[in-house]
């Protein structure tokens, strides 16, 4: 202690604790590690502090995620580039921890760091590690190594790229699971770094071998890295290579793989070129959108529109909208619901005409389905159709549809459709919007459900910053304000929300004539419940308002409410009071 | 008689019988000692390697053994069974270590206690020599790591031990402050400290790390990585690993949930046979298990005695089978019990995932996966039990689960009975091998005959219940047979003749 100066203090304690028994001690200190690094010097962190981590690695999975990730960082604390080969062997322990997330973040880290490694030292250090890394005992170490190759290759000389080239082709073979998905896994990465006839010849070997593993889990990664090796491949080697075995996965046996076609092919198309797209990745496409797994036709679904703006409007409305028009109608409402998360961007591509003839029916059935999802997803979407057709060939449909979900029985759906009022109002405008709207947002604020009346509240707000001040006092506020009289509190205390969310956006002068007498008057209320928030509200009303309001109006308020009986009542009461003194002394 | 070239020149011989030997016993009852509750076993098993076991209670306990024979084998295992003459080494187990696996809970929403049993333990891949497994009671599913620490020292902090207990409260309550107050990310609070503290270039002399000294002791620590909870509304019965090392499945009386090991807050609905109306339930799962080998492929049994074998790769739900394992009733036998004894308490696979073995009340069948017209063998367990089966419905035994196990070379299955016997059957073809062992340090002593023919078709039910007859329901000291030591579980080592077996909070382990 006496060595200790009283400004090492700190440092000194967070460098003990390294080694505390509380773990959340240690890592608090591994957080810091570069502070103590820095305390330390660059030579003792490299001789002292780096070796001290090596040995002392069993700690708990959390502390060695957090070091993982520290140490990722740590070249400039270690005296810069020239020095970063000590950091890797505490990270290459790291890659050998049996838990997932700490291996991947060493592996992270050493990828950061081998990327700002000189030449020679990749050579010298980084090489090495991965080998025997890819050697390793445990399947944990092979499984990390398969994440480095792409750093390690491209700084190796010729004989060197030959051993991790096949070195990588035998942990596509590996015996275990997890070894062979990281390959996988990782196999695009290591080809974009590959000469192109090694690209050819070994690369694709090695994907063949895992497109064929017995393992399922291992080809659906395969399927993922189609997209990635296609994209690195000459058109016309792709289409001879990569677009079979994509035609092949399509047809796959296991629902799971052409679920994961279902997700990529749209990337491999520009990948192969409009030709093969057309003769090939269209029929594809069109089977996974009639596959008999409900499963496969939601991701088919939900790409739909990804996938038709890469062909032309031509093709597009050929093939695939007759599925989509069939995917409409689907026995699975997920399979309709996620149509209809997309299916409002076809617009646009398609065009004015074709939308009007060929989506619009679509929309307006998907806008009447039995689910509510459904129908949230076409609505939550309207803007993007609004800009091609307008919205008035839709409003029809939509009001119906809007009013159903705003009295659905589920709460959660009429939380949802709260959420889109506001892109709803700008998108049908203040005459549409007044017509037939308007009442339904007051009928949100009587509702039975607490976080419905709490959305409606704030829906209001929304709506006053979208159509301004004016139409609000107009629409709004007297219709709110009136609500203020509503026999049950819980709908009274529902308006004095309303009035501190609206306050702010309708400005001082109507706050101080509309809003704020409500609210002075309802400090008189029976309920003390309703009182208190009074206090809360006119503390949030302060600052809105002028000082001589304050001191007219809310203080006398406050004042009073400060002697209620109820304790909650004086409590919040003079809290409120104290902002506002707090607020004069600030301003004074 | 044979000669071991001989045997390897006609392979198509039957094994011979094996000659089974007491080898262990741990935790075994004194004389008047009464068993406590929650001592009784519950579930065994073997790891992949055979160099663990495991066995869980209902307490709650998972306790862990060790192999500690060599584990290095000179000679080939093959070459070893051949031998005429009893070998002098066989598996030992010792105890390795304990933890508390599950505690009581209760369920305030359902109103329903929770039990600590164990119901089913299930080892995973090892890694860097820890061991990994998954233990289940009824609702919640666990994994745990368990792991050899060295027990280290530390010595040579900066601060005086001493005087650190007493600025300990100053020094572990500033830094967590430090965090607060700079509003939660910590690199910002270190930045905030590092901006404050000027370094000079060569660092600070006198501080210095600690140092850690690390003994030869080693601790085993078992710590739960992960909890999957909430994803079964009836009682577990089983969880099975799959051969891809990254999911597995649970199974309860309705319904099978297939989960990614490291994903503890969702998993995946694979099966569901609960009907629209719980008044037409007429079928429960009973038992699920991954085959050995193809991700891809499941079996499950059910209560009314039928084996569905599914294909995941089919469909996202698998509400229809791949394939059905039924035996049709025998026509005229129908009786009140029948549908009862049907009921299937266990499926495993053999190693090799062609066959499935199960156990219903009475029998263990063994089933050909590519033959589904009926089981290539049924062994009769304890026929002599049949006339007492209204007892056995009174007294509510014909609802105990039995479980069964397969011999890692496939050739013989074994599984339980009452008063602590269980029974091992070759299934080789023409393998007329049907032993009877009591869970004692005696298992042979119940053997009054040794049975030569075997006991698998129909017709030689008669001759079985005769031979119940000659000894009826009595065993070797004169007891009456006792429906309170039942042999519910128990394992076979998966590379050798070695099975380890639960006589309430005892656990036998023997070897031929």
């Amino acid at each position: 202690m006496a060595m200790i100066d009283e400004p090492l203090y700190p440092i000194a304690v967070l460098i003990d604790e390294l080694k505390n028994e509380d773990i959340q001690l240690r890592l608090n200190s591994i957080r810091k590690l570069s502070t103590i690094a820095r305390a330390l010097g660059e030579e003792r962190t490299r001789k002292e502090l780096i070796p001290f981590l090596s040995e002392n690695n069993d700690d708990d999975d959390e502390v060695l995620l957090a070091m993982a990730e520290e140490l990722g960082v740590f070249i400039p604390y270690v005296g810069g580039v020239e020095h970063a080969n000590v950091l890797l062997p505490p990270l290459e322990t790291l890659c050998i921890v049996e838990e997932t997330c700490v291996r991947d973040k060493a592996v992270e880290s050493l990828c950061r760091i081998g990327a700002q490694m000189r030449e020679q030292d990749l050579v010298e250090f980084f090489i090495p590690l991965l080998k025997r890394l890819a050697a390793g005992e445990w399947f944990t170490a092979r499984v990390s190594s398969c994440g480095l190759f792409h750093i390690a290759y491209p700084s190796a000389p010729e004989a060197l790229k030959t051993e991790l080239r096949t070195l990588y082709g035998q942990l596509c073979q590996d015996d275990m699971p997890m070894v062979r998905r990281s390959a996988a896994t990782n196999l695009g990465k290591f080809a974009a770094t590959v000469e192109a006839p090694h690209l050819k010849v070994d690369i694709m070997s090695m994907f063949d071998d895992l497109t064929q593993d017995d393992q399922d889990s291992v080809r659906l990664l395969a399927v993922e890295g189609c997209a990635a090796l296609g994209k690195l491949l000459e058109p016309q080697d792709c289409v001879a290579h990569i677009l079979p075995v994509i035609v092949n996965f399509s047809q796959d046996k296991s629902w799971r793989v052409r679920y994961m076609v279902a997700n990529q092919l749209y990337e491999l198309c520009e990948a192969v070129g409009p030709e093969p797209t057309r003769s090939d990745l269209v029929p594809a496409y069109v089977r996974l959108l009639r596959d008999n797994e409900a499963e496969v036709r939601i991701a088919a679904a939900g790409k739909v529109t990804k996938f038709c703006r890469i062909l032309n409007s031509e093709l597009a409305i050929q093939n695939i909208l007759p599925c989509v028009k069939e995917l409409s109608t689907d026995s699975s409402q997920h399979v309709r619901s996620a149509l209809a998360s997309v299916i409002m961007g076809m617009a646009p591509i398609l065009g004015k005409d074709a939308t009007i003839e060929q989506l619009l029916p679509i929309f307006l059935s998907l806008l009447k389905d039995e689910f509510p999802d459904v129908r949230l997803n076409i609505i939550s979407k309207l803007d993007q159709v609004n800009q091609v057709i307008g919205i008035d060939l839709l409003s029809q449909s939509l009001l119906p549809a809007i009013v159903e979900l705003a009295e659905d029985r589920h709460w959660r759906v009429r939380l949802a459709i709260i959420e889109y009022i506001p892109l709803l109002a700008s998108q049908l405008g203040v005459g549409f919007f007044d017509d037939k709207l308007g009442a339904l947002c007051m009928q949100w604020l009587k509702d039975k459900v607490y976080s419905i009346r709490d959305a409606a509240a704030n829906n209001v707000k929304r709506l006053t910053e979208e159509f301004g001040p004016d139409w609000a006092m107009q629409h709004i506020v007297p219709q709110v304000l009136d609500m203020i009289n509503n026999p049950h509190y819980l709908y009274r205390m529902t308006i004095l929300h309303a009035v501190s969310l609206l306050a702010p956006v309708m400005g001082k002068d109507i706050t101080c004539s509309k809003l704020l007498p409500v609210v002075i008057n309802a400090s008189k209320d029976s309920v003390p419940n309703i009182k208190f928030n009074v206090a809360k509200v006119l503390q949030s009303l302060i600052p809105i308002v002028d000082q001589s309001v304050v001191e007219k109006t809310i203080r006398p308020c406050l004042v009073e409410l400060s002697e209620d009986p109820d304790v909650d009542v004086r409590y919040f009461a003079t809290q409120a009071l104290q902002s506002s003194d707090q607020q004069m002394m600030m301003s004074s | 008689m044979n000669g071991g070239d001989e045997v390897a020149a006609a392979p198509a011989g039957p094994p011979q019988s094996l000659d089974w030997k007491f080898s262990q016993v741990f935790g075994e009852r004194t004389a008047g000692e009464e068993v406590q509750e929650v001592d009784i076993i519950s579930a065994i098993e073997f790891d992949k390697t055979g160099d663990h076991l495991a066995t869980g209670d209902r307490g709650g306990r998972v306790v862990l053994f060790e192999r500690t024979d060599t584990k290095d084998h000179g000679v080939p295992r093959r070459d070893l069974e051949r031998m005429e003459y009893p070998i002098g080494r066989h598996p030992e187990f010792r105890y390795k270590t304990e933890f508390q696996s599950h505690e009581p809970e209760f369920d305030y929403l359902k109103s329903l206690e929770i039990e600590e049993k164990i119901n089913k333990i299930r080892w995973c891949q090892t890694a860097n020599g820890a061991l990994f497994l998954l233990s289940t009671n009824d609702k919640t599913i666990k994994f745990w790591k368990v792991q050899e620490k060295k027990v280290k020292k530390i010595s040579d902090m900066n601060l005086d031990p001493s005087k650190a207990v007493g600025n300990g409260s100053i020094a572990s309550s500033s830094t967590p402050k430090l965090c607060l107050a700079n509003g939660g990310s910590p690199d910002r609070s270190y930045n905030y400290l590092g901006n404050d503290f000027s370094f000079p270039p060569g660092g600070l002399p006198s501080l210095r790390l600690p140092v850690v000294v690390t003994s030869q002791e080693t601790n085993l620590v078992a710590r739960c990585r992960r909890v999957y909870a909430h994803a079964h509304d009836y009682h577990i019965n089983s969880v099975s690993n799959n051969s891809d090392g990254e999911t597995f499945i649970s199974a309860d009386d309705l319904r099978i949930n297939l989960w990614n090991l490291e994903i503890s807050n969702q998993s995946f609905n694979i099966v569901d046979v609960k009907p629209a109306n719980m008044e037409d339930l007429t079928e429960v799962i009973t038992s699920a298990e991954f085959h050995p080998t193809h991700c891809n492929t499941l079996a499950y049994s059910s209560s009314k005695g039928s084996i569905r074998v599914i294909d995941l790769r089919q469909s996202a739900l698998c509400d229809s089978h791949a394939k059905l394992f039924e035996e049709p009733e025998a026509p005229g036998s129908r009786s009140f019990f029948t549908e009862i004894i049907a009921s299937i308490s266990d499926i495993k696979f053999a190693r090799d995932g062609r066959y499935i073995l199960s156990r219903d009340y009475m029998t263990l069948k063994l089933w050909d996966i590519n033959m589904d017209s009926g089981p290539v063998a049924t062994f009769q367990v304890h026929e002599y039990l049949r006339p007492k089966l209204c007892d056995l419905y009174e007294n509510d035994s014909i609802f105990d689960k039995f479980e069964c196990c397969l011999s890692g070379d496939g050739l013989r299955v074994a599984t339980g009975s009452y008063s602590n016997l269980f029974r091992v059957f070759g299934c080789a073809p023409g393998s007329t091998e049907a032993t009877t062992l009591e869970a004692s340090k005696n298992p042979m002593r119940r053997q009054v005959q040794t049975p030569s023919r075997p006991s698998r078709s129909l017709s030689s039910i008669t001759r079985v219940v005769r031979r119940g007859a000659e000894n009826p329901g009595v065993d070797a000291n004169g007891n009456a047979f006792d429906f309170t030591t039942k042999l519910l579980h128990l394992a076979w080592h998966p590379t050798e003749n070695s099975i380890a077996c639960a006589a309430a909070n005892s656990l036998y382990m023997y070897y031929a």
